[in-house]
């Protein structure tokens, strides 16, 4: 197991390596420069000079590797340097956003909280509800809760979350006023009623990105625990007299979870992408938004940035769902 | 065996039907025997006879719906199995009743040592602490003749071969001493040898431990070895009952005729054709009035599509105690062998 980890770990770099030339590329030429953005009032020769001390003139390659060294060097050693207070990375040029004239990491840090809190806890709210969903769904194939749980995975399914989003400010933030329409960036927890506050505004954008993430998962719960509930161990778990909770949550449920769990650690990269519309919804000034704004504004370190990070999460998630696929299934030995 | 002793198992009348879209399937009907101490019972039958849907109506584990039992009685020792709880019945399965299925490969759980799942029913059943269930797996796995027990105890399944992996489902049939065991043709997705150290275990198991065995299977071959007493399934009903060397020798009926001339030989020519039975046996969807055998019965007469025949007696010993028979012919030669 551990020298399959290593190996993949290993792997995971040429493999990064190309994402990110692809990236790079993808980014580069895509219409629109930030030359674009300069104001059309600012002289020719000034424009140039602009141009020239961001870099932009640099051929292709030299910007490429450039933007490598800052991102696997210097940016890890500037990352060092903030928590031990060393020196490392004096004098480098870090990545530096062309919207804010400011360093891209200290930016996306400082954006990761608001995603976390908000997407993660969507995530988890959805996976807690899918699972329960979806055993009972399975044990009780075809009952009344089972079909409302197909009607419930269907519209979270087919129904988008902008679509979701909006009626749910207009019913709850709107008609009902139980929750505010936008999501407030600038509170701070320090008592009960700001903690209040903090849940009443991330309700909505999580219940509307919980309903979708659930929707999905539970379908997968429930067709893996059905189709392990007709296998011959389940016989053989009743005929030894196991009652009938032992044998569902027990012995099917734990065959059941093996691919629903890797299926849940790959959807953990969605967290920080995925989201982007609900953030944009919901005003939640997360990772998402700043992709969005980057994006808008051609900004292309933070968007080669903040791509290449999603990137280096979805591969090591993909990696991390091997692994716990052979923890959890003893059949699977990488070795 | 003693005669004249209580019955372990005695079952009556039992009747079970399964509920369809398509109509009601009546899978078993009115089948009765019963089961002493020690005693070996072959079940025969081809597919779809109601072998073990019989075995499985015993103590509840077909699912339901769509299966339903419609009547009869099952007395373990005292205690009317149809007419207890679900959760009472539950307490009998495992404990007194031990359940062996057919697929070795599949019927124990893989993400589970098999360790775990010898001690599974120790600690629910016989309430006995980890370190007593443990003691007790090991010296399980010793008793079904697995090397190095103490240490496979901590193996999955995949890790052992189909015939080990059905000497683990012995043990763990066994754990809590039952009265009787149920074996739904255990040794069918076996190799001939494995299958042959399979039959060997179980009959010193039968010797050392006293439990009654119900032993299902198509194979003749297997039942001659292993039965005190077979019984011929067909059509959801007992068609011929009898001691194993009685049967064999002189069958009645004219499916138990059949399926033993299905029997290949190895003496003879080698020419000869493999003998078959023609037709398919029946889906029955209401109780049968009429003898179920009688589309594929070389002997079949009138009588026969107006009346179901009942099992009646061919010797001296009282129905279901000796040689008995559901047919409406009777083979006018052996009638005078069987008594002469």
């Amino acid at each position: 197991m551990l020298t399959y980890t290593l190996r993949r770990l290993l792997l995971a770099i040429p493999t990064l390596l190309l994402i990110s030339l692809v990236i790079f590329l993808l980014v580069d030429l895509a219409p629109g420069s930030p030359a674009s953005e300069i104001p059309l009032t600012v002289p020719p020769e000034v424009r140039e000079k602009i141009l020239e001390a961001l870099g932009v003139n640099e051929p292709l390659h030299v910007r490429y590797l450039l933007w490598l060294k800052q991102f696997f060097w210097i940016e890890p050693l500037n990352g060092i340097d903030a928590l031990f207070g060393t020196g490392f990375a004096e004098g480098m040029q870090r990545i530096i956003s062309y919207q804010t004239r400011s360093p891209v990491f200290p930016l996306i840090a400082e954006r990761l909280p608001q995603t976390l809190t908000v997407i993660g806890t969507a995530y988890l709210v959805g996976v807690m509800i899918a699972l329960p969903i979806g055993i009972y769904s399975a044990y009780r194939q075809y009952s009344l809760f089972d079909q409302f749980g197909t009607m419930f995975a269907m519209i979270g399914f087919s129904v988008p979350t902008f679509f979701t989003g909006t009626v749910f400010i207009i019913v709850f933030g709107v008609w009902l006023g139980w929750f505010p329409t936008k999501y407030d960036t600038t509170l701070e927890v320090t008592d009960w009623a700001s903690f209040l506050r903090q849940l009443r505004q991330m309700a909505m954008p999580v219940m509307v990105l919980g309903l979708a993430n659930a929707a999905a998962i539970s379908r997968y719960m429930r067709s893996s625990m059905l189709e392990n509930m007709k296998q011959d161990y389940v016989r053989t778990a009743r005929a030894k007299g196991m009652s009938e909770r032992t044998v569902v949550l027990k012995h099917v449920l734990r065959n059941s979870l093996i691919p629903v769990v890797t299926i849940i650690a790959l959807g953990i990269p969605s967290i920080f992408g995925g989201a982007i519309i609900t953030e944009n919804l919901f005003g939640v000034n997360g990772i998402g938004a700043a992709l969005i704004g980057a994006i808008r504004g051609n900004d292309l370190p933070m968007v080669q940035t903040l791509a290449f990070i999603f990137a280096i999460l979805i591969v090591s998630f993909n990696l991390i769902a091997d692994v716990l696929y052979g923890l959890l299934d003893p059949r699977i030995r990488y070795d | 065996m003693p005669d004249g002793a209580a019955p372990v198992l005695d079952v009556r009348g039992l009747k079970t039907v399964f509920r369809t879209r398509g109509g009601e399937i009546h899978a078993v009907n009115s089948v009765s025997f019963h089961l002493k101490r020690g005693e070996v019972l072959g079940v025969v039958g081809e597919s779809g006879s109601g072998k073990s849907v019989t075995m499985m109506s015993l103590i509840g584990l077909l699912p339901s719906p769509p299966a339903e039992i419609r009547g009869g009685e099952v007395m373990l020792g005292d205690r009317d199995l149809l007419k207890i709880d679900a959760e009472e019945l539950r307490q009998v399965r495992g404990a007194k009743v031990g359940f062996v299925f057919q697929d070795p490969m599949t019927s124990l759980n893989p993400v589970f040592t098999v360790g775990m799942q010898i001690m599974e029913p120790l600690r629910e059943h016989m309430g006995l602490d980890k370190q007593q269930a443990e003691a007790r797996a090991v010296e399980l796995l010793q008793l079904v003749g697995i090397p190095d027990a103490a240490k496979r105890l901590k193996s999955y399944p995949h890790q052992f071969s189909g015939g080990m992996r059905q000497r683990v489902m012995i043990a763990i049939a066994l754990a809590c001493n039952p009265d009787v065991l149920i074996a739904d043709e255990p040794t069918t997705a076996l190799d001939v040898t494995i299958q042959a150290q399979i039959l060997e275990l179980v009959k010193e198991l039968r010797q050392k431990l006293g439990m009654a065995i119900i032993w299902i299977t198509h194979d003749l071959g297997v039942i001659a070895t292993v039965a005190d007493r077979v019984m011929v399934m067909y059509g959801g009903q007992v068609v011929e009952h009898g001691p194993v060397k009685e049967l064999f020798a002189f069958p009645r009926h004219p499916y138990t005729r059949a399926l033993l001339k299905t029997i290949p030989s190895i003496t003879g020519h080698r020419e000869a054709r493999l003998q078959v039975i023609e037709g398919q046996p029946p889906i029955l969807n209401a109780t049968p009035t009429a003898c179920p055998f009688r589309a594929r019965c070389p002997h079949a007469m009138e009588i026969c599509s107006r009346e179901n025949p009942a099992r009646r007696a061919v010797d001296a010993a009282p129905l279901g105690h000796g040689h008995d028979v559901a047919c409406h012919w009777s083979p006018p030669a052996l009638h005078e062998a069987a008594h002469a």
